[in-house]
């Protein structure tokens, strides 16, 4: 067991709390940036596309984690990146810049849907982002001279300084720069006094404001961060897939975008990367042990959706904090070894909050 | 003459989307929780419909009744199983459930072989019926929808002004704790509500059958009900059919006006319209609270 001895307010908010996390984190690069050399060119795509994932979830995990606004509507982010990089990357833009374009237009898309934030709260806002989902999903499709509609619009590869990154391994450091860099970026935010109003408006907007929070403008620019970050993920989507079409931005794609954080763990960083791994990897799983099921079950179209929603049901009903949730109890089972009890993070059965009265 | 017949179908497409939206009512007041899943349960609210029909043999309105009581059921063991446990969590942690239960509901009818993944067609006694009124044809289905719903409406309002268990359920939604204090076993109640949401969302599953089929993905009409819902104010029965109507009416006239693509983005239109000008609809109370 560890034991953290402050001598310093610094201490409070290093990017690393101690050695030993530096030394887990230091090893965790290593084994990034050795992946290529190690994995096979499959599992490099498809490490990469837990990259863009995990930038979705921390856009999304910024917004719905750690500012309490819910959207429905993350998919129509990811489309506006994704469509703004294509456009831009085919009319010769560079990457740095055409990336930057991406984040802007979506971050300005974002503070439009965060006007209704202002004044609506909790389910409808749910439902405003909801509609908006849907409205930017029917503009990609009907706005054909732009963004091809239906037929959908091919999209040439990422190339950065004259360099065209065809190879799978050269695209998933590109991948994996603009996650970390995603990453240092949030928890940096975080640990501001930006991120800490954000989580203030999360806990109560009404003690929020009375501190002096200014819940306009906090919550726009949560709106337009979570954006930014969707739309940075939906630009590396668009050279990933090579190929867009407007059923990639549904709005149930959002849904899942939302399923993929909670599972992962509302609240907390790690979530969102363990989220995009379990997204990833649950098609996976679940095409490996189909040979194993009896036939009618094994052939059945639902079987993936099904799982998914039990999955969901599963986390939310025995460990809400998700994917994370499970992996800090372990730790600390074995750290606390062997004086863990089960009631150490035992929920605390709360009154119902109600919505209607704020 | 073709404006009337427009309105006429809108309004019976309005219908159904009231209904759904009084599902998500409900259990709003009830739990203060939107049911995600409403959509899905009126897709197996048909399916049961079509099971009672097709395999039982039961004539439409036994199969109807059948299919009804089938959900209401379900409704309750729903509540009981998932939702009961995790009272008192987030919101929205339990909004996450109930999507997850319509991922669960979706992907489980789709498994069932042969059944699942095709379109049926409900045989109802009056296929293919018109009603003449003056110049105007109406499909006999359409009026079916509009007095299936009329009827209900006043059923539910009935069960809420003059049973003891209705008075009793808006004691509940305006404050549970005070319920509870006063005798009121506000849990049962509950459990109670979702069986009536999941009945209703049966209702309208049948009475869509006939227009659109049934398939395993017919609960996706559920997300054009939540503007339903948002603009009648999501506290509000009466409101949530006229917040149907309108929206149902709306996307007609969209369809027949406006060029192609703004009938399925006209009731998100409206709804976006309605967050901005007057966040709470038409009949939601306004409330603040006091520090």
């Amino acid at each position: 067991m560890r034991f953290l001895f402050k001598t310093d307010y610094d201490q409070d908010i290093r990017l690393f709390r101690h050695g030993g996390q530096r030394f887990w984190y230091a090893l965790l690069g290593i084994g990034l940036v050795a992946a290529p050399w190690a994995l096979s060119e499959y599992q490099l795509a498809q490490a990469s596309l837990i990259c863009i994932y995990g930038i979705v979830g921390l856009g999304l995990m910024l917004l719905t984690g750690y500012t309490g606004l819910v959207s429905i509507g993350h998919a129509a982010f990811l489309g506006v990146g994704a469509y703004a990089e294509a456009i831009l990357a085919a009319r010769g833009w560079p990457l740095p810049l055409s990336f930057a374009a991406a984040m802007l237009l979506s971050a300005a898309v974002g503070v439009v849907v965060g006007l209704p934030a202002l004044r609506v709260r909790g389910i409808y806002l749910a439902i405003a982002t909801l509609a908006f989902g849907f409205i930017v999903e029917e503009i990609i499709t009907r706005w054909e001279a732009l963004t091809g509609g239906n037929s959908g619009l091919p999209v040439a590869a990422a190339s950065l300084l004259g360099r065209a990154l065809d190879t799978t391994a050269e695209f998933y450091f590109l991948s994996l720069a603009c996650a970390v860099l995603a990453a240092v970026v949030v928890i940096n935010l975080l640990r501001s006094p930006t991120g800490r109003a954000f989580i203030a408006i999360r806990d109560s907007e009404i003690s929020a404001q009375s501190m002096g929070i200014h819940l306009a403008r906090y919550k726009t620019v949560s709106f337009a961060l979570s954006a930014a970050l969707t739309g940075l993920a939906g630009a590396l989507y668009a050279h990933k897939l090579r190929f867009l079409s407007p059923d990639q931005f549904t709005v149930i794609q959002s849904i899942e975008l939302l399923m993929m954080v909670f599972i992962g763990g509302i609240g907390s960083i790690h979530g969102a990367f363990l989220g995009a791994i379990f997204i990833i990897a649950l098609p996976q799983a679940i095409s490996g042990v189909r040979p194993l099921l009896p036939e009618a079950l094994a052939s059945a179209a639902g079987l993936q959706p099904t799982v998914f929603g039990l999955i969901l049901i599963g986390f939310i009903l025995f460990e809400p904090m998700g994917l994370y949730g499970w992996w800090f109890k372990t730790r600390t089972y074995f750290s606390l070894f062997p004086f863990y009890r089960r009631g150490t993070f035992k929920r605390r059965k709360a009154f119902q909050k109600s919505e209607r009265l704020r | 003459m073709q404006l009337l017949q427009i309105l006429v179908s809108g309004a019976s497409q309005g219908c159904i989307y009231g209904l759904i939206a009084i599902g998500f009512v409900l259990i709003y007041k009830a739990t203060e929780t939107v049911n995600f899943a409403q959509g899905e349960l009126m897709m197996l609210g048909a399916f049961a419909g079509l099971a009672a029909a097709t395999l039982l043999g039961l004539p439409y309105w036994a199969a109807f009744l059948a299919a009804v009581a089938a959900l209401a059921l379900f409704g309750l063991a729903t509540e009981r199983v998932v939702l009961r446990p995790i009272l008192g969590q987030p919101a929205f942690a339990i909004v996450m459930v109930t999507i997850g239960i319509g991922y669960v509901a979706r992907g489980l009818i789709t498994m069932v072989p042969a059944i699942g993944t095709d379109t049926h067609a409900l045989p109802t006694p009056f296929q293919d019926e018109l009603v003449r009124l003056g110049g105007l044809v109406i499909g006999m289905e359409h009026v079916v929808v509009i007095g299936t719903t009329v009827a209900l409406c006043a059923l539910l309002f009935a069960l809420f002004r003059l049973t003891k268990v209705g008075i009793a359920m808006q004691a509940a939604s305006q404050n549970q704790l005070a319920a509870y204090y006063m005798g009121i076993p506000v849990r049962r109640l509950n459990g109670l509500i979702w069986a009536i949401s999941a009945a209703v969302a049966a209702v309208a599953g049948i009475l869509l059958a006939p227009i659109t089929f049934v398939h395993a993905n017919m609960g996706f009409i559920g997300l054009k009900a939540f503007p339903a819902a948002v603009i009648g104010g999501f506290g509000s029965l009466p409101g949530a059919i006229v917040g149907g109507l309108i929206i149902g009416l709306v996307e007609a006239l969209a369809g027949f006006y406006l060029p192609e693509g703004f009938k399925d983005t006209a009731a998100y239109v409206v709804v976006l319209l309605m967050l901005v000008v007057k966040p709470n609809g038409l009949f939601g109370e306004t409330m603040h609270k006091k520090v």
